[in-house]
């Protein structure tokens, strides 16, 4: 079959992005054709910087070698520029005269920095700043020259400053608006930056408007710069004028070719041009939805869907993404994101340490984030962008949300927040044994961008994810700024677009009752999903649609296919339940003799008040829980684990309510209830807490008076105390409301989501509204819950019932 | 090739599911069904960390293992990229619904790795350190598959 050609107009980092996707999935569907108007192969742009600044070197920031282009069979024009596209032939025309004829065109020019419309700016020694060429000359500049002048405070004009300052230059920094950085940070961040540049050998000239660039020639308006004139007529020297007042997507190619321009190439959520169905456009150049991305991630996002559609695989599409800016001015951290400015109707929480050098304001609006800006600190950076994109309420965390994420329980990073003050050897991610060094190897030789990329290179903040913030700094500092950039909307897995919250609304509206039924519904691209998305299926189906829906265990995580945990050598775990942590000598003798009989090499006391008997072998299991003869334990399911009791009024001087009761009693009630992720109940008998409810969640507390209820308390990776939810009298609210709480969280949740997530995301008013002020409400979901765990089976003994394949116990001998 | 020797009929196998096959020496062998009855075999071995790859979730032509859930291919044993690792791989047949492995494969190949599951636990859980220590398990493959074998030969059930 003859290929088609695929012509590729821009050699930059979304572009090739976007042919390395397509050959990754399609390597043989094009005949390739790249034109690029630099002399380099494609290299990473964000790194200008640090080769200016002299801290790495040309050949180091290059990101694809010509290497690369020959193994992949792609013909490479360097150097030439594309002046012409004829649509009706189909063929793009080179400056050189070039020529190469198309069947699909990708338009990847980038964009051009945006020349002041002043006299003089055709001198020598007046550039931009934008791509190698323009590095070299600020480079050669600084062995020649003494004054520079950079025209524009924001991020590209201060890097550029901050180099040549390094390079041994007297840099002048002029910039318009009233502070620095004036679209990205308020003015007391942009004071602060600013005294902090100036500290380190900055000029400023702040609010200047430049009116000339006057010329060594003899009429002042030729040769090479020599000074810089403002409107108010005085004038500073300057050898070198960079000009750094922001960019302009470069679609003047693609404007004579006739496609649409507004705002950059507009192109479909499929990055195709509106104009043209065989010209696609990707990258800077390119306007999605009114907007052209500057950022690296966002473009990253649109070359994978961009690439999908040439290979013709037709899936995917990009729904924009937004944006927050990460920067890093070398040595200074600064963060912002949304609406930082605040204003009519926003409130601002904001701490200030100029001595320190932290500065930090969030800006909320109707109870929620919208807005942050952070100087000095970010290490939370990503933390309020999620609050901000996910827009959900903050009121119940207001007090603690300027202390960011990381004030309360983190573990596994010593307590870091700073990666820069880390040490190669330092660990970062504890979960997975991680260090520093290691992660900035893996970006820099596998050339990696985003979180998303690291945490499959190399597991960093792959597990339980507290390192994030840090891994995040890491990145940065590595790779460059600006890896941080979500989609709108978070796919479940790569086996769809849909999210979580459309998977459960779906099956309920369209009373889906197979997972095979919802991933046709929801046109799933796999055929069977992968080992994420199933068991998130299985449960939404079986919690919505209970005694309808069938549980189908090969798409259970082994632990609830086995009803053990798996342990690291492939043996088991078994825990029997024990009400209410209580147990009995005839209970204790039948676990001893079973730990006889079946050599079982450890048991050990949980911190759920159970016995649990470890490396027991999968072809013994049936016949350990036959012999114990006690109830699963659930302690290997997503499912109500423990309620783990004090000794209470029962036998303690101090208690005042029988702890130990209530908690067998919501215990018997509850068990056999799978839930979104695991679920713990405590039930004190007093405040003194011995039965830590504290950290459940459902934690109870018995006071004199009745007993105290706390929701979404958490002990794990990030200890999060519970939050109060309601008193009440009688054991049978206790019962009543503690049922009712769990099965809201059951038929909302996200699979895997804790109470504790699960509260944050919905907020604690909307769950206190449903199930305490609405009465009726709270009845109907106790109801709901007994009716779905009436008559469920204990998966132990009822193996037919509770769908377990005893096949599994027996292995296959060869005969 | 004409040692095969019978282990179950597909039936025996849930759909999207795997049974372990027990051999006299060596760590057992998984044998993998998926949805559209192809049947495969694996050793029942991660390349990572040692995770018994029969008590994973099947999906496609993958499974995930259950400890740590590297995506291992189930026709070729290899890791899904960025991870780099191969299970040793079996060949299979499948006449008349009955599965049918090699039985010189099931005597010979991977028979170093000696039984995890199975064995008494204490020991196993000493050989578990050994095997992860050992960094041989990324290059395992390629010795296991010396010399070359035919490529298996997947027939669907009748």
């Amino acid at each position: 079959m003859k290929k088609l050609k695929l012509v590729m107009i821009g050699n930059g980092m979304a572009g090739v992005r976007t042919l390395e996707e397509l050959i990754k999935i399609a390597p043989d569907l094009y005949d390739i054709t790249v034109f690029g108007a630099e002399p380099h192969p494609n290299y990473n742009r964000i790194l200008l910087s640090p080769v200016l600044a002299g801290e790495q070197t040309i050949a180091q920031i290059v990101l694809n070698p010509l290497a690369w282009y020959e193994d992949n069979g792609i013909t490479l024009h360097l150097g030439k520029t594309v002046t012409r596209i004829d649509r009706v032939r189909r063929v793009v025309h080179a400056a050189d005269g070039t020529q190469a004829p198309y069947d699909r065109l990708l338009i990847a020019t980038g964009s051009t920095p945006f020349m002041l419309p002043v006299p003089g700016k055709e001198l020598a020694g007046v550039i931009g700043y934008r791509d190698i060429a323009d590095t070299e000359a600020m480079i050669d500049a600084a062995t020649k020259y003494r004054h520079a002048v950079v025209i524009g405070g924001g991020l590209l004009g201060l890097e550029a400053a901050n180099g040549l300052m390094l390079r041994g230059m007297k840099v002048t920094v002029v910039h318009i608006a009233p502070w620095l950085m004036e679209r990205q940070l308020d003015d007391v961040a942009g004071n602060l930056l600013r005294q902090s540049l100036v500290d380190r050998g900055l000029d400023f000239l702040i609010g200047a408007q430049t009116e000339a660039l006057l010329g060594d020639g003899p009429d002042g308006a030729t040769g090479r710069v020599k000074a810089v004139r403002f409107k108010d007529g005085h004038e500073v020297p300057a050898d070198l004028v960079v000009m750094a007042a922001g960019i302009r997507p470069n679609t003047a190619l693609a404007e004579s070719a006739g496609l649409h321009v507004q705002r950059g190439i507009v192109v479909t959520d499929t990055l195709q041009t509106v104009t043209d169905a065989r010209v696609w456009a990707v990258g800077e150049c390119a306007a999605h939805r009114g907007t052209a991305y500057g950022l690296v991630a966002p473009l990253f996002e649109q070359a994978k869907v961009c690439a999908t559609h040439l290979a013709e695989f037709g899936i995917g599409r990009y729904l924009g993404s937004q944006v927050s800016t990460k920067l890093k001015v070398t040595g200074i951290d600064l963060f912002s994101a949304g609406d930082f400015m605040g204003g009519e109707g926003c409130d601002s929480i904001v701490l200030s340490d100029p001595q320190g050098g932290v500065y930090k304001k969030l800006v909320i609006k109707d109870d929620k984030l919208v807005g942050a800006c952070l100087y000095g600190d970010t290490v939370d950076g990503s933390w309020y962008f999620k609050l901000l994109r996910e827009g959900r309420s903050v009121s119940d965390i207001r007090d603690r949300l300027m202390f960011g994420e990381s004030s309360l329980g983190d573990a596994g990073h010593q307590g870091q927040n700073k990666a820069a003050a880390m040490a190669d050897a330092d660990e970062v991610c504890g979960c997975n044994g991680v260090t520093k060094g290691t992660i900035c190897k893996a970006i820099k030789d596998k050339g990696l961008f985003t979180l998303d990329d690291v945490r499959k290179h190399t597991k960093a903040s792959a597990s339980c994810g507290s390192c994030t913030g840090l891994v995040e700094q890491i990145i940065m500092a590595t790779a460059g700024g600006d890896y941080s950039s979500a989609p709108r909307k978070k796919a479940m897995c790569g086996c769809t677009e849909h999210s979580h919250q459309d998977v459960r609304e779906a099956i309920r509206k369209l009373k889906l009752l197979t997972i095979a039924d919802t991933q046709r519904a929801l046109s799933w691209r796999t055929p069977n999903g992968c080992s994420s998305c199933r068991p998130a299926l299985n449960y939404y189906l079986i919690s919505t649609w209970p005694k309808e829906a069938r549980d189908d265990p090969q798409s259970r995580y082994i632990n609830e296919r086995s009803h053990a945990n798996i342990q690291k050598d492939g043996t088991y775990s078994v825990i029997p339940r024990m009400w209410g942590g209580e147990t009995t000598a005839a209970e204790l003798r039948r676990i001893a003799d079973v730990v006889d009989k079946y050599k079982i090499p450890t048991v050990k006391v949980t911190g759920g008040q159970r016995i649990d008997l470890l490396g027991v072998r999968k072809e013994d299991l049936v016949d350990v829980w036959k012999d114990i003869g006690m109830p699963s334990g659930h302690a290997y399911a997503k499912a109500l684990r423990t309620v783990k009791t004090c000794v209470g009024s029962e036998w303690c001087r101090f208690g005042t309510q029988d702890s130990t009761q209530m908690g067998k009693d919501l215990e018997r009630s509850l068990w056999r209830m799978y839930a979104p992720h695991k679920v713990k109940l405590a039930v004190s008998g007093c405040p003194r807490n011995c039965a830590e409810s504290g950290i459940k969640d459902v934690g109870i507390i018995g006071v004199d008076s009745g007993w105290e209820l706390y929701v979404g308390g958490n002990g794990g990776i990030k200890t999060e105390a519970g939050q109060f939810f309601c008193k009440v009298r009688t054991s049978g609210e206790v019962m009543e409301v503690s049922g009712a709480f769990l099965q809201l969280y059951r038929e909302e949740g996200w699979y895997l989501e804790r109470t504790v997530h699960w509260i944050a995301r919905v907020g604690l008013d909307s769950i206190k509204q449903r199930v305490l002020d609405d009465v009726a409400n709270r009845k109907a979901l106790w109801e709901r819950l007994q009716f779905a765990l009436d008559g469920e089976p204990d998966p132990w003994f009822e193996h037919d019932k509770a769908s377990v394949d005893t096949r599994q116990f027996i292995p296959l001998v060869p005969v | 090739m004409n040692d095969w020797i019978d282990i179950c009929r597909i039936d025996d196998i849930p759909v999207l599911g795997a049974r372990r096959v027990r051999r006299p020496a060596g760590t057992d062998v998984a044998i993998f069904r998926t949805e559209s009855d192809r049947i495969f075999a694996l050793l029942d071995r991660c390349p990572h960390k040692g995770g018994p790859l029969s008590q994973g979730i099947v999906f496609g032509e993958h499974v995930a293992c259950p400890l740590h859930n590297w995506a291992i291919a189930l026709e070729d044993g290899q890791a899904r990229a960025p991870d780099v690792g191969c299970a040793t791989r079996f060949s299979v047949r499948v006449e008349g619904g009955v599965v049918s492995l090699s039985a010189g494969e099931l005597a010979t190949l991977a028979i170093d790795g000696d039984a995890l599951v199975g064995a008494d636990p204490a020991t196993a859980r000493r050989m578990t350190a050994m095997v992860v220590s050992e960094e041989e398990d990324v290059s395992s493959c390629a010795q296991s598959q010396d010399p070359p074998r035919p490529k298996t030969i997947p027939i669907v059930a009748a």
